[in-house]
């Protein structure tokens, strides 16, 4: 096929071009009934901002320029076919877990998914399997999920139906992705691959393997993250064996049926991209982390780890076209240095946790930009840098293995009652807790609260970790399942 | 036949500047450089249409981006010059037989060939042996010091372009670092005139304010920049620029200048009220 084609881009001009009068939604009419949204986001973007037609295909029921568009996609990707998702990568997750399970059947997963699956699982009902990803004491980071765990919680749930595998984790973090996968396959399971965070590794070079080319049967690829489409846009790629119709009415289940057309161009044009430049352009992104990770190990205290920390198993493969920092050492918390960053520098990076911060490099990135990062760091460790380590203790706790008492669906729908945290050991919790760090949940609903969990959470607390998922965002409370 | 040279220098206000020939244009990673002939500037350098520097008056931005710091510490030693290309803050500096090392940074290496081709009366002192050239982002040069400079001169363009990293509150805290206990950096410190310059001026005020403890603004005449109406940023450690003027020590050199003297070096600093007011503004804030 053609990658310089762009089918659905192809067709929006030829709509634009032949200046359809419109009487039909969205009604503002092509931006002009709104002047103030028009003049900011531009006419051209408000005229292709249109309904599903003939011309311009259905993308629950593609039959022309989209089917096209997918089919273009899937080659770019080595896949057997692709889906176009505009609900966010978290409905490209959500939809394979609901095609790979139905309500009581097992998936074996890292702890560190991502909350999208957690919530899938809720609405089928399905049961989580639970491998315990190790933590880096040194970084305070999950990683992931080792061979012989998965073989494990493999032989032990037989009957489950697929494993699930983050490539990379938000941390960058890639495991055996084709052993797992061969390791499924021979146990009759399907691999889904959460690629939130991998759309470059189908198209750069020397880049962790992608799942497609590992073999794996699913995959959810945000495009918007690396791919450069417009946020909330991304890919569902599936194998060879996988059934395309069936998988189809699974995403209609929970997609609009007013998909936007801002979105699939968007994705459209991305991919095309991506085919033609992506090879290039991810040179130029490892370019340019590499030479930052550089900098900012001269820099001293602070470290940009990179392909060093491989070790061959729940390490396998680094992502090195991100800047993960750990700031141990300068004794401040990744948190305190995001902050800084943005307050007194304005420069705003992706995240930061306890110890680490990510910066997200990508080919739009000037030098001079990445040099005024360096410098800032530069800069606050020479003005802020505090003598002890604080925090170099407490990253290394145990992994608190999750004990399931009911199914998340049967906890998060339950009756439930909210109490003091303090009081809560024994109960059954209904809803999520995570904390940043590790980056993993440390309860999810159905699981049963221990007192190491209420300790840990206090402690977190304490400790000013980023805590999320309950509804007290005060974490003083916590939602659990009534007389159990 | 009638050739000219037009800078806008706001949305509503053109420079111009009749051109006899174009002697120079090319384009680097960085800029497009242009090197121009007139009857009334002679040869003058634009990087990406904006004028940097004519034969005719870059003597007032040389002398007294160069002058000013080195009469209040006529014993610098190591001194650094980020920007410049155009070697006019060299040659100013190679006059002073007390300096030991001059270190040039400048990003854009082209503009240092052009000018050593097309513009000899101010690149005129690049092989002083004195002097050092590193071509690279005066951004990244300058984090890995400490301790190091007596003197640093930002000579940068507008924080528009390639220059804007030296506008900023990391580099300023960098070069904080960089210099000596006795350390001052003086910087172009745009135009207090026309709205989007005075707006640069102040966050670059701000900024340094933010880094050091004496933060001082001085001006200077230059016809041919927006306004015509210059600052320059006098920042130290503890050195004041007036109160520590050492005249005398300077005088003594018998340096001959055109623009720059002790009694201007002094008057310099002292501003309209409509620019003082705009300094104070951010000086204030929080």
């Amino acid at each position: 096929m053609d990658q310089q084609r762009a089918p659905i881009y192809e067709a929006l001009v030829r709509f634009k071009n032949v200046r359809v009068v419109p009487f039909d939604v969205p009604g503002h009419k092509q931006g002009k009934e709104t002047p103030e949204l028009t003049a900011f986001l531009g006419e051209q973007c408000m005229k292709v901002d249109a309904n599903s037609m003939k011309q311009l295909d259905f993308l629950s029921h593609p039959v022309s320029v989209i089917k096209e568009a997918e089919e273009l996609a899937a080659e770019a990707f080595g896949a057997h076919h692709a889906f176009f998702i505009v609900n966010g990568t978290t409905q490209a997750v959500q939809a394979m877990i609901m095609t790979a399970a139905k309500r009581g059947d097992k998936i074996i997963m890292p702890r560190n998914v991502h909350k999208s699956v957690i919530n899938a699982l809720i609405i089928i009902g399905a049961v989580p399997v639970y491998v315990n990803p190790s933590i880096s004491s040194e970084l305070g980071i999950p990683l992931g999920m080792a061979l012989a765990d998965v073989e494990k919680a493999i032989i032990q749930n037989p009957d489950a139906k697929a494993v699930f595998v983050n490539n990379p984790t938000y941390y960058g973090i890639c495991p055996q992705l084709k052993a797992i996968t061969d390791l499924a396959h021979k146990h009759n399971m399907l691999t889904l691959v959460d690629e939130a965070h991998g759309t470059h590794f189908y198209f750069g070079k020397n880049l962790p393997v992608s799942a497609m080319a590992a073999g794996a049967d699913m995959a959810a690829v945000s495009m918007h993250k690396s791919g450069g489409s417009l946020t909330q846009s991304s890919f569902l790629l599936l194998g060879k064996k996988m059934n395309v119709g069936y998988t189809r009415q699974i995403i209609s289940l929970t997609q609009t049926t007013s998909a936007s057309y801002l979105l699939l161009v968007s994705l459209d044009l991305a991919r095309k991209n991506m085919a033609l430049n992506g090879r290039e352009i991810f040179s130029r992104v490892c370019e340019l982390s590499q030479y930052a990770r550089d900098e900012v190990n001269k820099i001293g205290d602070y470290y940009a780890f990179g392909r060093e920390i491989i070790n061959g198993d729940s390490i396998y493969d680094f992502d090195v076209t991100k800047l993960f920092v750990n700031t141990l050492k300068i004794g401040l918390t990744g948190f305190k240095v995001y902050d800084i960053l943005m307050d007194e520098y304005n420069i705003h990076i992706e995240f930061g946790d306890a110890a680490n911060l990510i910066a997200f490099i990508s080919v739009g990135d000037r030098k001079q930009d990445l040099e005024r990062l360096l410098s800032s760091f530069a800069e606050i460790r020479r003005r802020y840098k505090k003598d002890k380590t604080v925090y170099e203790r407490e990253i290394a706790q145990d992994y608190i293995q999750p004990e399931l008492a009911v199914i998340p669906q049967e906890a998060f729908y339950g009756n439930k009652k909210s109490i003091l945290l303090k009081d809560s050991a024994g109960h059954i919790c209904c809803e999520s807790v995570i904390s940043y760090p590790p980056g993993i949940p440390i309860l999810a609903p159905g699981e049963k609260i221990t007192k190491d969990i209420v300790d840990f959470i206090e402690y977190a607390k304490e400790r000013g970790y980023l805590l999320i998922g309950a509804e007290d965002k005060s974490f003083e409370r916590i939602n659990v399942l009534e007389g159990k | 036949m009638q050739l000219w040279y037009s800078e806008e220098q706001t949305p509503h206000v053109e420079f111009s500047i009749k051109i006899d020939k174009q002697l120079y244009s090319g384009k680097s990673e960085f800029q497009r450089i242009d090197v121009f002939d007139s009857q009334e500037f002679g040869r003058f350098l634009t990087l990406d249409g904006f004028m940097q520097l004519t034969e005719k008056d870059e003597f007032i931005y040389h002398e007294m981006i160069t002058h000013v710091p080195m009469a209040v510490n006529p014993n610098a030693k190591n001194v650094l010059v980020i920007g410049a290309g155009d070697g006019g803050v060299i040659r100013e500096l190679t006059r002073y037989k007390t300096i030991g090392q001059i270190d040039l940074v400048e990003i854009d290496k082209m503009v240092v060939d052009v000018c050593k081709e097309y513009l000899p009366s101010t690149a005129s002192c690049f092989d002083d042996k004195r002097v050092n050239i590193f071509y690279e982002d005066g951004l990244r040069y300058i984090r890995r010091y400490e301790n190091k400079y007596d003197i640093i001169i930002v000579d940068s363009t507008d924080p528009f372009g390639p220059g804007e990293g030296l506008f900023t509150k990391e580099f300023y805290g960098n070069c904080f670092q960089a210099l000596t206990d006795n350390g001052i950096m003086v910087n172009q410190h745009e135009s207090p005139f026309y709205e989007k310059d005075a707006a640069a001026m102040q966050r670059a005020h701000k900024r340094i304010v933010e880094n050091f403890p004496v933060s001082k603004v001085y001006q200077a005449h230059i016809p041919t920049y927006p306004s015509g109406h210059w600052l320059f940023g006098f920042a130290a450690k503890t050195l004041h620029p007036i109160k520590d003027l050492n005249a005398e020590k300077w005088n003594a050199l018998g340096l001959k200048t055109k623009y720059y003297n002790t009694n201007l070096h002094r008057g310099s600093f002292a501003l309209p009220t409509y620019v003082e007011d705009l300094l104070k503004d951010v000086e204030n804030a929080e």
